[in-house]
């Protein structure tokens, strides 16, 4: 089963090869990865992404919280939680289909960033299903770049998965 | 007042109480090699190799329960650590080694000696540091003895650039050490040990396995009060041994691969385990799911990753073996012992039958020295008042088997990485922090090889470690796989060339000795253990075609013994006698 799990560690330099050395040396996967600096320079968070049987997610767990640096696990996936995503995506439409394309961003409330007379540049933000319904959508389009942020997540106030 | 980062880091070392160092010099650590000179605050030990001095301290480590420390220089000494660094850390070994690094200007530029060793040691550590800034030095070295000394210990690596030993900054020792983000749990969920206790008092068929995390958090006496409290027998594992005596009655010696055929048999009888400072590892459960089929297992461990990592736990339990069994012995003795005395006997006078049905054995033969009766004769004259350190196959199951070890510290062996070239020079650290005493290294004529130079430090500190090398001419655990499992094609474990080890130990201007005939065995102990002032090769020249019994083999379970030929004989012959 897929796991976000929110990591609180110590902004310090070799602490994301820290975590990503973990998850290889262990043989355990990273399907997405997000960190930056939190409102407290001191502080990054790390949104992962992973997947594994409850034994291996415990073991991620126990295995992240052992690290020095490392402050602070949340596995998102046992609370009720948002996540979100955005992608930049460039596509080459043919002339009779860029207003369609113009519409189907509308519909996804995306954002034109950038547009040439042959491309346009789309930003999309959302949550897993979204993300995956647009790009369905798009890839009739011609798709020339696409790239994506990694998730983020955060745990909703005061609310626990039942 | 202001230092430069040399004479910071000496002050460091001097107030974290260090004692002796490790090391072996090179460009960038001259500045801390020159206050070292004439310096009566530290012995420095300078060994033959890098991975020597990692050892050393590593078996200065385990023999005191203080940290251990190495010095060494950048690029390839830093690199020639890593061995002795992973051998310290699956072993859970305190030590503190500081390398060099060129200088901060030149880092990442390929210069002269240069290697990323914090990046080449970050799984191997349980932390590390570069320290760019001389001002953080001081803080650091606080911060990695600290680390390297509390909760699961481990080893530390600090990678110090060349400038950061010359830079000035004003000393400020850090009085006490927080860090946010570690906070290592030694008082065991009170809740947790009452279930615990419960599930003792019910069972009929109970085990202990202790492990190296009795030893490492001095838990020896407590475990001793809770198995003769408890009547309930104990094994170890090869990190465990010398937890608790190994002639008492309770004791059923070590377990797994190489273990007795009475543990192995009790674990996989028992209806209750109770683990104690252990990580159940692949050599000591065999195939994983039919260990222990009928027991509950209760896990006491410091590090929640050991549990649940390899089997199911029904009561785990966070925090230090000393803490939570004291808390655990007291609520046994509360409820009183009566209530179990009848089922523990039956279970006993089973274990019992099983001792009796396959001890530990060799066939003794007058003509040809067999290796275990070297290690028993080792114990009969030392009566084990000594530290063994071994090295790894062969020797280091024997060394475990047919000595005893009946105190903590004792045994000093590679019991994770399974690091051949370990023992001697773990055997070197050893006699540095106890100069009186008996050291003995149990060695293969392969292994000591791999560090066989250190014998040149052995003599320049006089330090008389005794090395009984089981010369079979053989890598003889390799060989015994091929025999048993590879069709007797013995590629490679032939070491055909075997130098002249009395030879050997002479150049050197060590003591050499040679046993050829059962008959030499003993004197050549005894003319051994009475040189106080060199080190001493003791060459046996052994039956090449002994293997260790009981073996499981690789992905069986436990029960599934191999227990040698003389045993099965017998095993025949009782069948006959019966019918």
């Amino acid at each position: 089963m897929r796991h976000t799990i929110s990591v609180l560690v110590e902004n310090k330099f070799g602490v994301l090869s820290r975590v990503s050395g973990l998850f290889s040396g262990r043989g355990y996967n990273i399907e997405s990865l997000s960190v930056d600096e939190t409102i407290d320079p001191q502080l990054s968070v790390m949104t992962i992404v992973t997947s594994g049987d409850d034994q291996i997610i415990e073991q991620i767990t126990k295995q992240l919280n052992k690290l020095i640096d490392v402050i602070k696990v949340v596995d998102l996936t046992e609370v009720d939680h948002v996540e979100r995503e955005m992608i930049l995506v460039k596509i080459t439409p043919k002339q009779q289909d860029k207003a369609e394309a113009l519409r189907l961003v509308d519909i996804f409330r995306g954002r034109v960033v950038d547009s040439s007379p042959r491309t346009y540049t789309f930003e999309i933000t959302g949550d897993e299903k979204k993300i995956a319904a647009f790009v369905e959508l798009i890839k009739p389009f011609g798709i020339k770049e696409f790239v994506r942020t990694g998730k983020i997540a955060m745990a909703r106030e005061g609310v626990k998965k039942s | 007042m202001r230092m430069s980062g040399a004479e910071i880091l000496i002050e460091s070392l001097k107030k974290e109480g260090v004692k002796h160092i490790f090391g072996y010099p090179g460009g960038v650590v001259l500045n801390i090699f020159d206050l070292l000179y004439e310096n009566e605050d530290f012995q420095v030990i300078l060994t033959r190799h890098e991975q020597g001095a990692v050892h050393a301290a590593d078996g200065y480590a385990r023999s005191t329960g203080k940290p251990g420390v190495a010095l060494v220089t950048s690029g390839p000494g830093a690199t020639n650590t890593v061995t002795g660094i992973a051998t310290a850390y699956m072993d859970s070994v305190p030590l503190v080694v500081l390398t060099g690094q060129v200088s901060t200007d030149l880092i990442g530029n390929d210069a002269f000696q240069e290697a990323d060793i914090v990046g080449i040691t970050r799984p191997c550590t349980k932390h590390n540091y570069l320290v760019k800034d001389v001002k953080d030095l001081a803080r650091t070295i606080r911060e990695a003895f600290y680390i390297a000394t509390t909760g699961r210990p481990g080893p530390v690596l600090i990678d110090i650039p060349k400038d950061v030993t010359v830079n000035k900054a004003t000393f400020k020792w850090p009085e006490q050490v927080s860090l946010r983000s570690y906070n290592p749990t030694y008082e065991g969920n009170k809740w947790m040990i009452k279930q615990a206790a419960r599930t003792i008092q019910k069972a009929k068929k109970a085990v202990i396995i202790a492990g190296g995390g009795v030893i490492l958090s001095n838990a020896a006496r407590e475990l001793k009060e809770l198995i003769e409290f408890a009547e309930v027998p104990v094994t170890m594992t090869l990190m465990g041994l010398g937890d608790f005596p190994g002639a008492h009655e309770l004791s059923l010696g070590m377990l797994g691969m190489h273990g007795t055929y009475y543990a192995n048999k009790a674990i996989q009888e028992s209806d209750l385990i109770v683990a104690v400072g252990i990580r159940f590892d692949d050599r000591v459960t065999g195939r994983v799911k039919d260990f222990a089929p009928h027991a509950k297992i209760i896990h006491i461990d410091i590090d929640p990753t050991s549990i649940r990592k390899n089997v199911r736990v029904d009561i785990p339990i966070v925090g230090d073996a000393k803490r939570i069994l004291k808390v655990l012995l007291s609520i046994l003795k509360e409820e009183g012992k009566s209530q179990w005395e009848p089922v523990r006997k039956s279970w006993l006078k089973q274990i019992e039958l099983w001792k009796k049905e396959h001890p530990l054995s060799y066939a003794y033969s007058d003509t040809i020295i067999k290796p275990q009766y070297v290690v028993e004769q080792l114990y009969e004259l030392t009566k084990g008042n000594a530290i063994i350190s071994t090295e790894v196959g062969q020797n280091q199951m024997w060394a475990a088997q047919f000595y005893k070890y009946d105190k903590p510290r004792t045994l000093l062996t590679s019991g994770g990485l399974g690091t051949m070239g370990y023992g001697f020079p773990a055997a070197m650290g050893a006699q540095v922090a106890h100069p009186g005493m008996t050291i003995i290294d149990i060695a293969g004529d392969g292994s000591i090889q791999m560090n066989i130079q250190e014998l040149a430090t052995c003599v320049l500190y006089k330090l008389p470690v005794k090395v009984a090398i089981l010369n079979n001419q053989y890598l003889g655990m390799v060989r015994q796989w091929q025999e048993l499992f590879y069709g007797e094609r013995y590629s490679c474990s032939h070491l055909d060339t075997v130098p002249d080890f009395v030879k050997v130990a002479e150049g050197y201007g060590a003591v050499g000795l040679r046993a050829v005939k059962p008959s030499e065995v003993v004197p050549v102990i005894k003319a051994a253990l009475k040189i106080k002032d060199k080190p001493v090769f003791m060459d046996f020249v052994v039956d090449w075609k002994e293997k260790v019994f009981p073996m499981v083999p690789a992905g069986a379970a436990i029960d599934e013994m191999m227990l040698g030929e003389e045993a099965e004989e017998k095993k025949k012959k009782k069948l006959r006698a019966v019918k």
